[in-house]
């Protein structure tokens, strides 16, 4: 390891008018190394690697690199410098074959016009094999995986020659083989002498694959730590400022009666195919059943189907003992059914409208919220305010827009939604997708609370870890079917054989 | 002291009024240096010259005599115009609340008048407020069902609304054409040298509360487009229908999610928009037309105005209120009868209408691309200053 960092931030300073999101932070990069950038939601990471691309100007503060004070004016500036950005979502073409993007800007010509793509196919290919990654430089980007997708934007940045490269959280998109595969590409480029920051708010993740670790809380930086030594518990504690449980705390499940049964259900995707291939499950009362399985297996299509979005081709959905087949969304969410959608900001809230509003979603039509089809706007805010005060709602009253919380606020807002109307069976479909240690926590203890006031919860993650901690029963889903059911003792290799086709017990058994 | 990006981004989320009335000012500038440019003559003269003749230097005081009375009659015919623009206008808003380009007000508007001026004919005999209400509703019943069916084509086959109300414009136009035209069944069979309708029955003509009936006063309908407006607003804002529909326009993800049936209240949107634009139409046809020619079904444009004027009043209902008086003012003030042929010639006038029309249109789209390059810029960080608003979603790691 070199004595000069290849990357040093002296002091740097962000204000956004009278919010300070980075306040005088060090950092710094050895070569050859993963260093993670660590914090919640709004901590500041993602502005100091704007800063550091040169996205933003900093205030105040010095970058270094190679022990050279340089100023960035843009991102070329930046990519001149050496340092490559994998952003959160992908910015590329999907039109276009992998070679084709990772050439674009720099590309190989014939006479400076027509694009030599022999020789980007080969220049791609040489690359790729140099850092032992599999990418096929022929293959359109709409037709690769995620996890193809983000090798295409690393190799873009490595095609520009960067030593320096910036990983925005880069698992959020991957299932967890995919994130595996991820860590040997980094770690190879760290063979390679690439230096790494890997920023990211999964802790596990973070003590996997980092060298040193700095965390950051509200815009300050609360320490820089190396792995060895360091805990989930400890790097939590720093991260949100105090204890947090991560292990979620309950007891026993007391499972009663069936609530929701799910029998030999058949449901299309939107091209058509069938993506539920007569799947049967049941959740009785007071117990949490997860729902395990990669991206795609049908997860979706088997949610939207038991809330009547989505057509059902064959079987049934039984809800509290009621056959809803076939049953409008408004009916079957007035059966006392809650269904905490997977992506809040675009099916579980309308942003534009007030958190009254929001709140009113289901219930916009009865008392107190209106009356003979007159709105009561008065009632309505003050069963707002009394909603927000109860599940600990910040950042704004009953005329505040939704689009003006965070993320896990915006996310109690729908939970306070669906659990104020006392469901009897709870549907939670990523629940906590993109949401902080905090957060977590919280919506995981409402979700075990519902349990034992006798709810019967069906919780969908992509989280094996979420789906292990929360779940009293795991069904493991792959290609619409159910393919093996467990306690919640199975470890998390045997759940991810199942998940992705292999023999789980049930089949072992039989 | 926020950036002017964050300004600007405060008005449009608040609806603020500076924006438009901006917007207005520099569409009016620039008509002034066409002014100029054409005739070589002073714009201030000009417009002088238009904003008498829209007679609202009737509210000036000191105006009396002979021009006052004038004044009077101009501001009658400019309200007059205001009434079909704040309805065509609502027509325009309702829908755009529920995500829906209704532009095909035009269309609805003219089914209104032919059925309105139909109704005004044949239910002769009844008493006066009878039949006026039942031609009234008529018209507007027409309207609605007219544009209720790109509402049902959009709501069961997803068709674009906006390739069927253009499509059911042209449907309207030209069977229109045929029932008014020559040999029409609804042509008046006393003069068949004449595409004209039959003049409605005395008992079906809106009264007229200001200045004379035989003289083109103005008529009673303009309290209905004000009711209107009223009616807009608190149906959107204190019903449960318009929390739906508010809450299709702005997530229709998220609507349906939550149980709202998103094609009820697309066809609902789409049919009480028709609603207006068919008031709109009877209000015209009884207040002051009285029948309905062949040349007016096909060359009004009074919808495709109130198109701009729903986008200049921000869909509000107090900013159509201020548009429609804007654009019917400008409407009467170039008028040929109104403007003096030495101040600025009548055949320009009419163009010059068009011009700030366009040129306001244009503006009210280059104000969201300002608030977007606005941001674009931030984004890019080519400025040191950032405002505050957005800094949540900047911040967010």
């Amino acid at each position: 390891m070199d004595d000069v960092p290849v990357l040093e931030l002296h002091e740097i300073t962000k204000r956004f008018a009278s919010v300070v999101a980075n306040d005088a932070i060090d950092f710094d990069l050895r070569r050859g190394e993963v260093h993670a950038l660590l914090g919640e939601n709004g901590a500041g990471k993602s502005t100091l690697m704007n800063v550091l691309y040169g996205l933003y100007h900093p205030d105040e503060g010095e970058i270094h690199i190679n022990g050279k004070k340089v100023a960035f004016g843009s991102p070329k500036d930046a990519i001149e410098a050496g340092i490559g950005m994998v952003h959160q979502h992908f910015m590329l073409i999907p039109v276009m074959t992998a070679a084709e993007n990772i050439v674009l800007g720099t590309e190989p010509t014939h006479g400076r016009i027509l694009l030599d793509s022999d020789a980007a196919r080969k220049r791609v290919r040489d690359l790729a094999s140099r850092f032992n990654f599999a990418v096929d430089p022929d293959a359109r980007v709409a037709n690769i995986g995620v996890g193809q997708q983000q090798r295409v934007e690393i190799l873009k940045a490595l095609y520009r020659n960067a030593e320096i490269l910036i990983l925005d959280e880069p698992t959020a998109v991957l299932t967890p083989q995919e994130a595996q595969e991820l860590f040997e590409i980094l770690n190879s480029l760290k063979g390679e002498g690439m230096s790494i920051i890997f920023i990211s708010h999964k802790l596990n993740e973070v003590l996997d694959i980092a060298d040193r670790i700095t965390v950051l809380r509200r815009g300050k930086k609360v320490g820089t730590l190396p792995r060895e030594g360091a805990s989930e518990a400890g790097l939590a504690r720093l991260m949100v400022g105090r204890e947090v449980l991560l292990r979620v705390e309950k007891s026993a499940s007391a499972p009663g009666e069936p609530l929701l049964a799910v029998e030999d259900l058949v449901v299309r995707d939107n091209r058509g195919l069938e993506a539920v291939r007569g799947l049967s499950l049941e959740v009785r009362a007071g117990e949490i059943v997860g729902l395990a399985g990669v991206d795609g297996n049908g997860q979706s299509e088997l949610v939207e189907a038991i809330t009547g979005l989505r057509k059902v081709e064959g079987g049934r959905i039984v809800v509290g003992g009621r056959d809803l087949t076939g049953a409008s969304t408004q009916e079957i969410l007035d059966n006392r059914l809650g269904h905490i959608p997977e992506d809040r900001q675009r099916r579980g809230l309308v942003l534009e409208f007030t958190l009254a509003e929001n709140l009113a979603l289901h219930d916009y039509d009865r008392p107190p919220n209106s009356r003979f089809g007159w709105l009561r706007p008065g009632r309505m805010a003050q069963h707002a305010r009394r909603l927000l005060a109860e599940y600990d709602v910040r950042g704004g009253g009953p005329r505040t827009r939704a689009s003006a919380l965070s993320g896990g606020n915006q996310q109690k807002v729908v939970v306070a939604r669906e659990v104020s109307r006392e469901p009897r069976v709870l549907l939670a479909a990523q629940p906590t997708r993109g949401l902080d240690v905090g957060a977590i926590e919280y919506v995981h203890r409402r979700l075990v609370e519902q349990r034992d006031e006798g709810t019967a919860v069906l919780l969908v993650s992509l989280e094996l870890e979420e789906i292990l901690s929360l779940s009293d029963r795991i069904l493991a889903v792959y290609e619409g079917r159910i393919v093996g059911e467990y306690g919640s003792d199975v470890s998390e290799e045997e759940l991810g054989i199942a998940m992705t086709g292999g023999h789980g017990p049930a089949e072992a058994a039989a | 002291m926020p950036s002017v990006a964050a300004r600007l981004a405060l008005y449009q989320r608040t609806g603020g009024v500076i924006t438009p009335i901006l917007t207005a000012l520099v569409a009016f500038m620039v008509g002034g240096l066409v002014v100029l440019a054409t005739t070589g003559k002073n714009p201030l003269g000009t417009y002088k010259a238009i904003f008498d003749g829209t007679g609202l230097n009737w509210l000036f005081p000191w105006v009396g005599g002979a021009e006052r009375t004038s004044a009077a009659f101009e501001l009658q015919q400019t309200l007059i115009l205001t009434v079909p623009l704040m309805l065509t206008a609502l027509a325009v808003a309702f829908a755009f609340r529920c995500g829906l380009f209704n532009i095909g007000g035009q269309g609805q508007y003219a089914v209104g008048s032919i059925v309105g001026v139909q109704a005004g004919v044949w239910l002769s005999g009844l008493s006066r407020p009878v039949h006026i209400v039942l031609a009234v509703l008529a018209a507007a019943l027409a309207g609605a069902v007219w544009a209720g069916i790109a509402g049902i084509l959009k709501a069961t086959v997803g068709a674009h609304e906006v390739i069927t109300t253009i499509m059911l414009n042209y449907i309207a136009l030209w069977v229109g054409s045929y029932l008014v035209g020559f040999g029409g069944p609804l042509q008046d069979p006393r003069d068949v040298s004449v595409p004209v309708t039959r003049e409605v029955a005395q008992s079906a003509k809106l009264p007229v509360f200001w200045g004379d009936p035989v003289l083109q006063g103005l008529h009673i309908g303009f309290f209905v487009a004000l009711g209107a407006l009223v009616v807009y607003f608190v149906v959107l804002n204190r019903t449960t229908l318009g929390y739906e529909v508010r809450a299709v326009g702005f997530n229709a993800e998220a609507a349906r999610y939550s149980g709202i049936k998103v094609g009820r209240s697309f066809f609902l949107a789409m049919a009480i928009s028709g609603g207006f634009a068919g008031l709109a139409g009877a209000m015209d046809v009884l207040g002051w037309e009285f029948k309905l020619d062949l040349t007016e079904i096909q060359s009004s444009q009074i919808a495709f105005i109130g198109i701009a004027v729903a986008l200049l009043g921000r869909n509000t209902a107090i900013g159509i209120f201020f548009s429609a008086l804007l654009f019917g003012a400008l409407l009467n003030g170039t008028s040929t009868r109104s403007l003096d042929p030495t101040v600025f010639k009548p055949e320009l006038a009419g163009n010059l209408t068009h011009i700030i029309q366009g040129l306001i249109v244009l503006f009210v789209g280059a104000d969201l691309l300002i608030v977007y390059l606005w941001q674009a810029r931030r984004k890019l960080g080519i400025a040191g200053r950032a405002g505050g608003p957005r800094r949540k979603a900047e911040a967010g790691a």
